[in-house]
């Protein structure tokens, strides 16, 4: 190995690092605030890649029937409840609000998305610019994850965190279910949102790298200061701290959850467009991808932000230069790898932490 | 998860004559099971081929199930990598049956031998176990599943580039299973042998669960930090769950192997690994029955779905995990028990029906007087008036409070010791500490003579120190004499295989029968076969007595016991603790209720912000002037 594949390596690895950064910063934000393990992460990731893919290709937009789809079946469990409240079924700490003129706003934007994306001719949204294409794609990934917390987490959020991560893995499944019948089974690339290449002496960086890197490091900067100075942010971390206490501090934890979910999903589907011009996607690629980003967050015991990008960074960095050295194994290395980063997680954990259900 | 509904309440007051007549009809249901399985057994080789291959299938799939029930349902943790070890066990069969091609020779001999194949299988499962497990088991309890997801795709990934095992074509042309003059040629044959292995594993899992450690592992499920103060070991009883299930795993797979003649990684993804858990949970993971009610079910309806899907919704879909995925979210909102934890809430038989010999043996117990089993061995108590707990000087910081200044009090046997404050004095962060869950920041308490300078709760429990909670914990559906003989755990000694094989029944009846005498001296005989959870708060804090009572203790440490019982209830709670004081038992409690200490305590220690600010006989303590002042506000 040169200098000139290291630099390469390290590019790459950078790259795919910096994006498991992202993720493993957004599965520290969700398991923090909600104990969740949000495990379809990746399909976020997925659905933002594979949905500006099919919009540059000329396909039709299928995410949109899911995002309406969603939308239909969170209003409808929600008229259910307040059914059941009327007749008197639930006690009364379990009280709903009555039904509105808001409880319409998530399917009319649904609707509204779906015949918007149906009615513009597929030539209009493969010409549109690159930010409009971004901007629609997180238009209709976001949403999707408020609502699917409502949907699968919200009912349950105090129940034991096993359960929580067996519905995290069930919704998993449903979701890379749906992602093959609305992308099918090909891959998809994007194009890259600049072809040049910057020339550093011998060593050529690609565009793409940059933009890579530079909105990791915004987002991140933003994120940290959002945490750091505004009320949500600050909300965000108490329910991060305590549930009980930001409760009585007036903090709803369900509103709590449903924001940590929507930035997943917006961290997941800008992730997903930053790699798509890089790497070839399929429908159950993202699993993958969140998982190192799993492995990332795990180096910070699930908690600490730095330790987990530092972690994901690293990951990218290894699975570059074991692409290298054994490509057959690059999988296996990676994965591997999680044992001694647990190995000495447990070792420097004093005492094991009490499992506590609610 | 593991919700047993109560139990007909009948059982205890049913009269001892008719305990016969009961023992005879619970008897029933089990050798219903047991000449049905051997029915299946023998008539399975007569099926069509089609039938064949799907039970073949459902028993392989229940067997790694019933694995995961264990670790799941039974014991409060899961795994998403169990396809993985099937995957190790199937490769291991078959890499070293084909006489281990593109590996060393010396493995060539092992090919004519399946046995010795599943032996390394097993050896190699168990390390392999044991290293996720050690490394995962003692954080907190995500890490054992993000872990197995990870060792399932490494192992997964692993099998698909590696040369030796055929990459992804696999090993195919394995010989069929002899072992010894039987030859399992045809899917019938291996059919039986499958279900044989099935039946007896369900068998064990059982007889295991209906024992000490099947208790201990229960308890693991029901708060560590109550299994620990009984002297469960946590960690270890934590890994043998997982071992045990991916023993299971390996075995199953050890059978794939022979029954498919050929292995490809494939049916080991994790995706199989999580088909494997949504069988657990759609079967219900609180019983060993729901691994086969999952298996068979999940197995069937994706036979009926694969066949009709496609032609409603066309082809290129796979509709079945979304399908199989969406019913495992609904169930986990409305009915987390599971398809056959549902069956028992509508006929709680069914529950009963693994726990047959324990209430076989409670029945004949009860009547016949005669077979009363030998009482346990005691432990020698200290001599009256010897120094068991000594106190000195701990102090307890966290971070910047101070919880325990500079605390000193010893504690005598035969002395009844009350340990008073106002909310927040830092009462409980004093138990912790004497009980071996916290570790103070400076002094130290030494245990009949030693220091428990590092001492866990559980070997505090073997020095002979038993304690309550002010919280009380213990486990709702198990019923009431299996929680207070959960106490006894440290007296026992009869080991896993013992317990498993049922060869520890004369052990478990003298365990059995101490729970009961300990449930008697608090009150509770009458109620030893109810479910724990159906108490009312009071009796649930006797029971908790009772289970510390059956530790066979030389120091008792009660938190608020008195809270929550009726006047007759203290009366008799104070007549017991004085009894256990003339026995010898040195007894420290923390309590609030001034009327049944004063009359009761030989001593009392005043403990106000973390300091203690008095010592000395009840009638002193109340005059003393700093208390009043503490308790009544100043100026008085």
């Amino acid at each position: 190995m040169n200098a000139q594949i290291a630099l390469l390596l390290g590019q790459d690895g950078m790259t795919s690092g910096a994006v498991y950064a992202l993720l493993a910063l957004s599965i520290v934000l969700v398991f923090t605030v909600t104990r969740v393990l949000l495990v379809p992460q990746g399909e976020f990731v997925t659905f933002g890649a594979m949905s500006m893919a099919a919009m540059q290709a000329g396909t039709p937009l299928r995410l949109a029937w899911l995002v309406l789809a969603v939308a239909l079946l969170r209003a409808a469990l929600r008229a259910l409840s307040v059914l059941r409240q009327r007749h008197g079924r639930v006690s009364a700490d379990e009280a709903v609000d009555p039904l509105g003129w808001r409880d319409l706003a998530a399917p009319a934007y649904a609707l509204a998305l779906l015949l918007l994306t149906r009615a513009v001719p597929a030539p209009a949204l493969q010409s549109l610019a690159l930010p409009l294409q971004i901007a629609l794609t997180l238009a209709l990934v976001v949403p999707l994850g408020p609502w699917l917390y409502d949907l699968c987490f919200a009912p349950i959020a105090s129940a034991h965190s096993l359960v929580l991560l067996i519905v995290s893995i069930a919704l998993h499944v449903v979701l890379v279910g749906i992602a093959l019948l609305m992308f099918g089974a090909e891959g998809a690339r994007t194009a890259p949102f600049s072809d040049s290449v910057l020339e550093l002496g011998s060593a050529r960086l690609q565009a793409q790298t940059l933009w890579v890197v530079g909105v990791t490091v915004g987002l991140i900067g933003a994120l940290y200061l959002a945490f750091e100075h505004t009320l949500a942010g600050k909300a965000l971390r108490a329910t991060a701290v305590s549930r009980l206490g930001a409760q009585l501090m007036g903090i709803s934890p369900t509103a709590a959850g449903r924001f940590s979910f929507a930035l997943a999903a917006a961290i997941g589907a800008l992730s997903g467009v930053l790699i798509a011009p890089i790497t070839t996607l399929y429908y159950d690629s993202g699993f993958l991808i969140s998982l190192k980003g799993f492995v990332g967050a795990v180096c910070g015991g699930l908690v600490s932000f730095p330790l987990g990008a530092a972690g994901a960074l690293g990951v990218g960095l290894i699975e570059s230069f074991s692409t290298f050295w054994a490509s057959a194994y690059k999988e296996v290395l990676v994965f591997t790898l999680i044992l001694p980063v647990l190995l000495w997680r447990s070792l420097s954990a004093g005492h094991h932490d009490e499992e506590h259900a609610g | 998860m593991s919700a047993t509904p109560p139990s007909p309440a009948v059982s205890s007051a049913t009269p001892p004559a008719e305990a016969s007549a009961w023992a005879a009809r619970l008897a029933r249901p089990r050798s219903a099971v047991a000449l049905l399985w051997l029915l299946i057994v023998l008539a399975l080789p007569l099926l069509p081929a089609f039938q064949i291959t799907l039970l073949n299938h459902i028993g392989l799939y229940a067997l790694t199930a019933l694995g995961l029930v264990l670790l799941t349902g039974v014991a409060g943790m899961t795994s998403f990598g169990q396809a993985a070890f099937v995957g190790l066990g199937a490769y291991c069969a078959a890499w070293l049956t084909l006489g281990a091609p593109g590996g060393p020779a010396w493995l060539a001999p092992l090919a004519a031998s399946p046995l010795l194949a599943l032996g390394v299988a097993l050896v190699l499962t168990l390390a392999v176990a044991a290293l996720v497990g050690g490394v995962t088991l003692r954080l907190s309890g995500h890490f054992l599943p993000l872990g197995t997801i990870c060792w399932g795709l490494a192992l997964y990934a692993g099998f698909g580039v590696s040369e030796a095992l055929g990459s992804h074509t696999g090993l195919t042309g394995l010989p069929a299973l002899t072992l010894g003059p039987w030859n399992f040629a045809d899917a019938g044959q291996m059919g039986r042998l499958i279900w044989a292995v099935l039946g007896l594993a369900l068998l064990l899992g059982h007889q295991l669960l209906d024992s000490r450690s099947g208790r201990a592992l229960r308890a693991l499920n029901g708060g560590q930090a109550m299994a620990a103060s009984m002297g469960v070991p946590v960690l270890r009883s934590k890994l043998l769950a997982f071992v045990l299930a991916a023993l299971l795993a390996c075995v199953s797979g050890w059978l794939y192997a022979f029954e498919q003649r050929f292995v490809s990684p494939a049916p080991f993804s994790l995706g199989a690994g999580i088909d494997l858990l949504f069988m657990v949970l759609i079967g219900g993971a609180g019983h060993l029955w729901g691994a086969v009610a999952g298996a068979a079910l999940v197995t069937l309806t994706r036979d009926v779905l694969q066949d009709w899907l496609p032609g409603l919704l066309g082809q290129g879909g796979n509709y079945e995990a979304i399908v199989f995925g969406a019913l495992v979210i609904v169930l986990m909102h409305k009915a987390p028990q599971g398809l056959w934890g549902g069956l028992v809430q509508r006929w709680p038989r069914l529950g009963s029906a693994g726990r047959v010999a324990t209430d076989l043996r409670a029945a004949a117990g009860g009547a016949a007087a005669t077979s009363e089993p030998q009482p346990l061995p005691r432990r020698a108590l200290p001599e009256r008036g010897a120094l068991v707990l000594d106190v000195r000087g701990i102090t307890r910081r966290f971070g910047g409070l101070v919880a325990n200044h500079d605390i000193s009090f010893q504690l005598h046997a035969g002395e009844i010791l009350a340990v008073i404050g106002p909310n927040g004095a830092g009462k409980s962060t004093l138990f912790n500490q004497i009980s071996g869950v916290d570790t103070p920041s400076a002094g130290e308490v030494r245990f009949l003579g030693a220091s428990t300078v590092g001492w866990s709760p559980a070997r505090m429990a073997a020095a002979g120190l038993a304690r309550t909670f002010q919280h009380v914990k213990l486990l709702p559906s198990m019923s009431v004499l299996e929680n207070v003989a959960l106490g006894a755990h440290l007296r026992g000694r009869a080991g896993l295989l013992r317990q498993a094989l049922h060869l520890d029944r004369a052990e478990e009846a003298r365990l059995l029968a101490e729970a009961r005498r300990q449930l008697a001296r608090v009150g509770l005989a009458d109620w030893a076969d109810r479910p724990a959870g159906s108490l009312a708060l009071g009796q649930q804090r006797l029971l908790e007595i009772a289970r510390a009572l059956c530790a066979n203790p030389s120091v008792l440490l009660l938190d608020e016991p008195a809270a929550g019982l009726r006047l007759q209830e203290k009366q008799a709670l104070a007549a017991l603790l004085r009894r256990l004081r003339e026995e010898g038992l040195a007894v420290l409690l923390v309590e609030h209720d001034m009327d049944f200490l004063m009359t009761l305590a030989d001593r009392v220690v005043v403990i106000v912000f973390g300091e203690k600010l008095a010592e000395g006989l009840p009638a002193e303590v109340q005059r003393h002037p700093g208390v009043l002042q503490a308790y009544l506000g100043s100026d008085l």
